[in-house]
């Protein structure tokens, strides 16, 4: 039985196959734009392995967290920028 | 005799040589600008652009309020990438006798016209939501601003090319001579004034000017928008900056318009190299992290070094060198050139076209330093 675990991407809830990664959760919900550039520019993953920092993403209300590298839990609130 | 291709020669792309050149132009003088590397590249790239009021002495006072007053002249003027914010300092007070300190410094800024408010402990923690609960209060100085000074450093050097100043960068001043400075490349520029605004290299073209490194790290964080919102400066600093021979870190922090947290400082002598030390690294972020706590948990991206141009009573030294008249020094600003560079232009274009100055320019005169070549 493949265990699931449910978590919240910017107010939405979203379930995933126990050990996904936050990326993959995010990518699930549609969104692309993962954050912002300082110039306002959209960036996502591009790596893949916790490199290029390019996925970084809010959670549980820390900010620039990797979600190529943070595994999803129950209950976790991420959010992306705008 | 052939008469001399240019009236000033500024050597020195820094924020100080670039407000000078701006300024030298907009009285009508030929300027050139010789610059080593690149514009704002020296310690103007490396420090902290923290607009500031200070204190210390009433000549550092008189020449951070005539500058501040400067900066806001031409603030509006400030192209986007200089970064202008008007944040304000907070200068942090932990226990009852830095307390005893903010009211002497409110007594001492109130008297000369600058707008300052004494902050209890609650309103501290208002203010800054992110400082640690137990600090006793503080003293908010809103004048205070910061900007991004390599930034500001550009646009006062294309202002002066507006007004028709030529620029050399690339190109080393090898030696001033009498008349110009040799370049490196045995060129010559000839001048009628020669400026050494080469900071913490000045002695190097100018012997006996008694300029002296003093290296600072910093480091610079992620963005965090809501973390912080006025420069904070502990006044611990007292008690441990004006140590003019042991190392010291002090707590002071800047918010950046990008939301990035500019985290200092650290004051070393004798150390001539650039390298990141991890010793005084960590007691640096160890004494920023006692008053935000929080701030352990943010990533950092970057640290690095500075030197500062430091002189026996920390004051600059602005005006004609004691051995050359046509010689001028605009030189050892210490941790202050961003704030006092406009100020320092003015000075010296008022000495150099011998014009009676706003302030007086006796504390800064090359000439108060016996030992001055
Ligand atoms: C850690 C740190 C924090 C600081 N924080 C603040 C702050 O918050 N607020 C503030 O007001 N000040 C601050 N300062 C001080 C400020 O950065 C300096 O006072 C200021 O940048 C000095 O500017 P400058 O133009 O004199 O020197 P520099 O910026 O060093 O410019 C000198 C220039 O001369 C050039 N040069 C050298 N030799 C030659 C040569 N032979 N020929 C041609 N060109 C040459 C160099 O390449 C360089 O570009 C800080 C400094 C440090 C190190
Ligand atoms: S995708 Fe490169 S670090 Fe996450």
């Amino acid at each position: 039985m493949a265990e699931t675990v449910r978590l919240v991407i910017n107010g939405v809830e979203v379930t995933m196959p126990a050990g996904s990664m936050v990326s993959a959760a995010i990518m699930k919900t549609g969104t692309s734009v993962f954050r912002r550039s300082v110039t306002g520019e959209p960036r996502g993953p591009l790596c893949g392995m916790g490199l290029c920092f390019e996925c970084r993403v809010t959670i549980d209300g820390e900010a620039h967290c990797r979600s190529c590298q943070t595994v999803c839990h129950d209950g976790m609130d991420v959010r992306t920028d705008e | 005799m052939t008469a001399p291709v240019y009236d000033v020669v500024v050597i020195g792309g820094g924020i100080v040589g670039a407000a000078c050149a701006a300024e030298c132009s907009a009285e009508g003088l030929r300027v050139a600008i010789v610059e080593a590397k690149m514009i704002g590249g020296g310690a103007t790239a490396a420090g902290m652009g923290h607009l500031v009021v200070m204190d210390d002495s009433e000549a550092q006072f008189a020449l951070t309020r005539y500058s501040q007053l400067l900066w806001e002249d031409v603030r509006e003027e400030l192209p986007g990438e200089v970064e202008y914010d008007a944040c304000g300092t907070i200068w942090v007070a932990a226990d009852e006798e830095e307390m005893g300190e903010v009211e002497r410094k409110q007594r001492f800024y109130s008297e000369r016209g600058v707008a300052v408010e004494v902050l209890d402990a609650r309103a501290l923690a208002e203010a800054e939501p992110n400082l640690r609960a137990g600090l006793v209060g503080g003293l908010r100085v809103a004048g205070d601003s910061v900007i991004y000074p390599p930034c500001a450093a550009q646009f006062f050097v294309d202002r002066a090319l507006q007004r028709g100043a030529a620029l050399f960068v690339g190109k080393a001043v090898q030696e001033i001579t009498l008349d110009g400075v040799r370049l490196r490349d045995g060129s010559v520029i000839s001048a009628g004034v020669i400026v050494n605004a080469a900071g913490s290299w000045s002695p190097s073209l100018t012997a006996g000017v008694d300029v002296k490194k003093r290296k600072g790290h910093l480091v610079i964080t992620d963005r965090y928008p809501q973390f912080l919102r006025h420069q904070l400066v502990e006044l611990g600093y007292l008690k441990s900056a004006h140590s003019l021979t042991a190392d010291s870190v002090a707590f002071n922090i800047q918010p950046r318009r990008t939301g990035q947290l500019l985290i200092g400082s650290s004051r070393q002598y004798e150390v001539n190299d650039t390298t990141v030390e991890t010793g005084i690294l960590s007691r640096m972020l160890s004494r920023a992290i006692e008053y935000l706590p929080g701030l352990g948990k943010l990533s950092s991206l970057r640290a690095w070094t500075g030197f500062r141009a430091a002189t026996p009573d920390k004051l600059p030294l602005i005006g004609p060198a004691v051995a050359q008249p046509r010689l001028y020094l605009a030189t050892g600003h210490e941790g202050l050139g961003i704030t006092t560079s406009l100020g320092t232009a003015k000075l010296l274009v008022d000495q150099i076209v011998n014009r009676t100055p706003k302030i007086d320019v006796a504390p800064y005169l090359p000439s108060r330093v016996p030992a001055h070549g």
